[in-house]
């Protein structure tokens, strides 16, 4: 028996996911910014950050009330966004084990990213990774927005540095890691054409949740069905 | 009093969102047949989230300065680039084409 491959420990997920921690730290920066002129200013962002931990549902809730929403599409803004954490945490659930409230706190390290870093393949994830990867994405994500919130006016607006469009291309590098064979192809270009074509028919977030059915594709045939 | 509301219903729902799955079947396998749907689920969603964060806005699909720095941000990609420089030059792409525009 020959060992294939080393266990991966907490700290290699910090490590793989060092890089984009620094792009998270940014956007957290970001955030404190625009949550100040969505009236979060000061303690308020910073609580938001180290309590929801989910960006894009963030910035989500902050632009409604930027742009004279209510509390509620605010807030429906932002739970709508995050419903993609129902798969994604059914994903993650057979890789971790353990007491439920153990289950439950790994959990809540899952965003975007350390969920990207941490897929093995082949739907298993390390909890390992996973817990190196979140918690370095937690300190940067609060600390940034600590930065934001105190610092903001001396930073100038946002997209004029082209923020916006650093969301897209960091989830670009991590989806680069993600295509394993023209199964995973097929799933990114499917998934990317249910999402755009839903945009002009339904509320933001939805499109996102909806491009899951494009998973089904994966779906194998139980064992000893006919091949054909 | 607004914004506290919003953070305590934000982050109370975003906990039990995340949680569900591990608390309800952690540990546990998946069905088997499952398994090959589960494995797409990360292209899947990150190709979608890219989608709509580049070309939507709001309920519309939009071409703008976005979309010039994801075309960029691709061909980092494509040439294996660290990825704090496609982040980066996707940012300065767009910021250029609005400079620009």
């Amino acid at each position: 028996m020959s060992r294939t491959e080393t266990p991966h420990r907490v700290r290699d997920g910090a490590r793989v996911i060092a890089p984009f921690a620094v792009a998270v730290g940014a956007f957290g920066v970001t955030f404190g910014v625009l949550a100040r002129d969505a009236g979060l200013g000061g303690l308020k962002a910073v609580v938001f950050s180290a309590t929801t931990f989910a960006g894009s549902a963030q910035f989500a809730a902050t632009s409604v009330l930027s742009a004279g929403g209510t509390l509620a599409a605010a807030i429906a803004a932002a739970v709508l966004l995050n419903t993609r954490y129902i798969p994604i945490g059914l994903s993650v659930a057979p890789s971790l084990r353990g007491a439920a409230w153990k289950r439950g706190l790994r959990a809540q390290l899952v965003v975007d990213e350390s969920w990207a870093v941490s897929h093995l393949g082949g739907g298993r994830y390390d909890p390992r990774l996973l817990l190196g990867a979140g918690l370095t994405l937690y300190c940067s994500w609060v600390a940034g927005t600590t930065v934001g919130s105190v610092a903001g006016s001396l930073l100038g607006d946002p997209e004029a540095l082209g923020l916006d469009a650093a969301f897209p291309a960091l989830f670009l590098a991590l989806l680069a890691g993600q295509i394993r064979g023209r199964i995973g192809v097929v799933a990114a270009l499917g998934g990317a054409a249910v999402a755009a074509a839903l945009v002009p028919f339904v509320p933001p977030g939805v499109p996102v949740v909806a491009a899951s059915v494009v998973c089904l594709v994966g779906l194998r045939r139980p064992a000893g069905a006919p091949a054909s | 009093m607004r914004a506290w509301v919003l953070i305590a219903v934000v982050g109370a729902s975003t906990i039990a969102l995340k949680g569900l799955g591990p608390l309800v079947i952690g540990g546990r396998s998946l069905p088997r047949p499952l398994l090959g749907v589960v494995a797409l689920l990360a292209p899947t969603l990150l190709a979608a989230l890219i989608v709509t964060q580049a070309f939507a806005d709001g309920r519309h699909l939009v071409v703008d300065a976005r979309a010039a720095g994801l075309a960029v941000a691709l061909v980092a990609v494509v040439l294996r680039a660290p990825v704090l420089v496609v982040v980066v030059v996707a940012a300065a792409t767009a910021a250029l084409a609005r400079a620009v525009a």
